[in-house]
């Protein structure tokens, strides 16, 4: 089959991504189907808490590189501090003062490429780590996993997708937001899955999702968790807009209960492996209608 | 006294919490620092004082017309966001970070660089004093730096009206735009819930905290989901010497209170969970209920 690449997102936290994500994956692990579970979320990744059984098979570090000035061969010039776009260079002239913010360092390069003295060389600094755990299907669940006070997952990110490109279907959990891990994680998928809640933050939130993802071209349905508890105002917005709505789940503290204690309500019950089963063929049949 | 409210895992009741601590009292200055979702807003209906334009960062634009396909900004570009194929070289806006190297170091000029400015800030009144919040335009980066000038913003509202009570509703996650919710504040708050995601993320947001020697008190939210994690949660912070300022039981009463737009405080000041959050709030901000 062509690979193809399925992102579960949502702008608002805590509506149920990581839910949506292990769950459709416990659905799918007996399909035959050659498929990894990526958890993109790197600053709070939890899909692991549901799949203790999965062997680790490797650990991968993620560094990026960041300046270290010889202040024996610095003259002072100023001129890394001018082509350093992130403020990650602090400079004085008087008294001559020169350091690395590293917190601060994209690890561009630009710095050692102003540098006409060679004072400047480069370190590789830890961001986090790419997990991968195995199942006996030969599936995966492959984590990304930022170390903590770390600024930015997006290296983190973009590496764990890529240890998954050998597999068949790609299911990645996303970070919540909209913002630059939110596209790191969406950038590449042929579809996405926005998880909402019936409450106007919810609402407003998924809003702005869809309106990046139209922006980005990548077609879209939406799942409506703790569907009862709200109001129809996200349901009536589906509707007026011609979005897919491909689930909806109501509150159940059997649900809540299960999720608290890292259980997937697939294993419990039959009926949610059927339900998301169908969860997705119907993804699938959304898919197909848009190429 | 400034006060971040943060959670690690997302959905655990930051915005519901934040909301009914900016109501029980007639002179705070709200920031809601979640800039990729702000919502308290939505709540609230602030009348609008001040507009402000944020620079998140900057792009590469590329001029074909200039531009001779040498490909040296393809070496150098470290974050594969400009590629060469049979149609020549492109730059893809999603993976730029706006370093510029690729703009200075084109011997034919080819590469100009565009600012971002479509994300906003603002700053208005509601019912119970000031509020602050941005908001990230779509695709925008650098919530972090959006999030330190919606607190300047807050900061400077308070010094000016007096006002000693700042209320800062952070970001999911514990990546930059949670640590410049949190940098140099007074107090944090950890808003989590007992499931074995929010224990995981629980215990990262207070390694972060303490590597930034912040004072630290936790909230439990929907404790009677789950007892036995409720309780392994107050043991752990126990032993850590971090003070459990409540535990509020699940109520659907919230979410009613959300979609009514109003503060749970506000909306069933009677209810068990108001006066549970009213003690916690006096609590963190030792005063008397």
């Amino acid at each position: 089959m062509t690979p193809i690449t399925i992102a579960i997102a949502s702008g608002k936290g805590g509506t149920g991504k990581t839910f949506i994500s292990t769950n459709l994956f416990n659905a799918l692990q007996g399909s035959g189907l050659n498929m990894a579970l990526v958890d993109c979320d790197a600053e709070a990744p939890n899909d692991r808490e549901f799949f203790r059984e999965g062997m680790l098979q490797g650990t991968r570090a993620v560094t990026q590189r960041v300046p270290v000035i010889d202040k024996s061969k610095c003259t002072y010039c100023g001129k890394c501090d001018e082509y350093c776009n992130f403020n990650a260079i602090f400079f004085l002239e008087e008294p001559p003062t020169i350091e690395v913010l590293e917190e601060l360092c994209h690890g561009c390069g630009a710095c050692s490429v102003a540098c006409e003295y060679g004072a400047i060389s480069e370190k590789e600094d830890l961001l986090g780590h790419v997990n991968r755990y195995c199942f006996r299907t030969g599936n995966e669940l492959i984590e990304g996993r930022m170390e903590v006070g770390v600024h930015v997952s997006v290296e983190i990110i973009k590496a764990a997708i890529k240890a998954a490109d050998t597999f068949d279907l790609v299911l990645l959990d996303s970070p919540p937001g909209t913002g630059c891990p939110f596209i790191q994680t969406v950038y590449k998928a042929d579809y996405v899955v926005l998880v909402t809640e019936p409450t106007p933050f919810g609402l407003s939130d998924l809003k702005q999702s869809l309106a990046i993802l139209k922006e980005m071209g990548i077609p879209c349905g939406v799942i409506i968790n703790r569907a009862d508890m709200g109001s129809d105002d996200a349901r009536n917005y589906l509707k007026q807009e011609n979005i897919p709505l491909l689930m909806s789940v109501p509150f159940d503290r059997e649900i809540a209960v299960a999720y608290s204690k890292g259980e997937l309500v697939t294993n419990l019950n039959d009926d949610w492996m059927v339900k998301f089963t169908e969860l997705y063929h119907a993804i699938n049949k959304q898919f197909e209608a848009e190429i | 006294m400034e006060l971040a409210i943060i959670s690690g895992k997302g959905g655990t009741g930051k915005s519901s919490i934040s909301a009914a601590f900016a109501t029980l009292q007639n002179e705070v200055v709200l920031a809601d620092c979640d800039v990729d979702a702000a919502n308290l807003y939505l709540l609230f209906n602030p009348v609008h004082d001040e507009e402000h334009v944020f620079v998140s960062g900057h792009k590469a634009l590329l001029d074909q017309e200039k531009c001779i396909n040498c490909g040296i900004c393809v070496d150098y570009c470290r974050f594969d966001a400009i590629v060469e194929n049979e149609h020549g070289v492109s730059i893809l806006d999603t993976l730029c970070e706006g370093c510029l190297l690729c703009s200075r170091i084109c011997p034919h000029g080819a590469i100009t660089i565009e600012e971002e400015d479509r994300s906003r800030f603002y700053a208005g009144r509601f019912k119970n004093g000031r509020m602050v919040y941005g908001r990230l335009a779509p695709g925008e980066e650098n919530s972090g730096k959006l999030v330190s000038k919606v607190r300047e913003k807050a900061k400077q509202i308070a010094k000016e009206s007096g006002v000693e009570q700042i209320i800062i509703d952070g970001p999911p996650g514990i990546g930059c735009s949670a640590i410049s919710a949190i940098t140099g504040v007074d107090a944090v708050l950890v808003v989590t819930e007992p499931s074995v995601s929010g224990v995981h993320d629980l215990k990262r947001t207070l390694q972060l905290t303490a590597g930034f020697n912040l004072p630290t008190s936790v909230l439990i939210n929907k404790f009677d989901i789950n007892r036995e994690l409720s309780a392994e949660i107050e043991i752990y912070c126990n032993e850590n010497g971090i003070e459990v300022v409540g535990k509020l039981p699940f109520d659907p009463i919230v979410v009613e209170a959300m979609v009514n737009c109003s503060s749970i405080t506000d909306y069933a000041p009677e209810a068990e969970i108001s006066e549970l959050i009213k003690n916690a709030h006096s609590v963190i901000f030792q005063t008397t209920p």
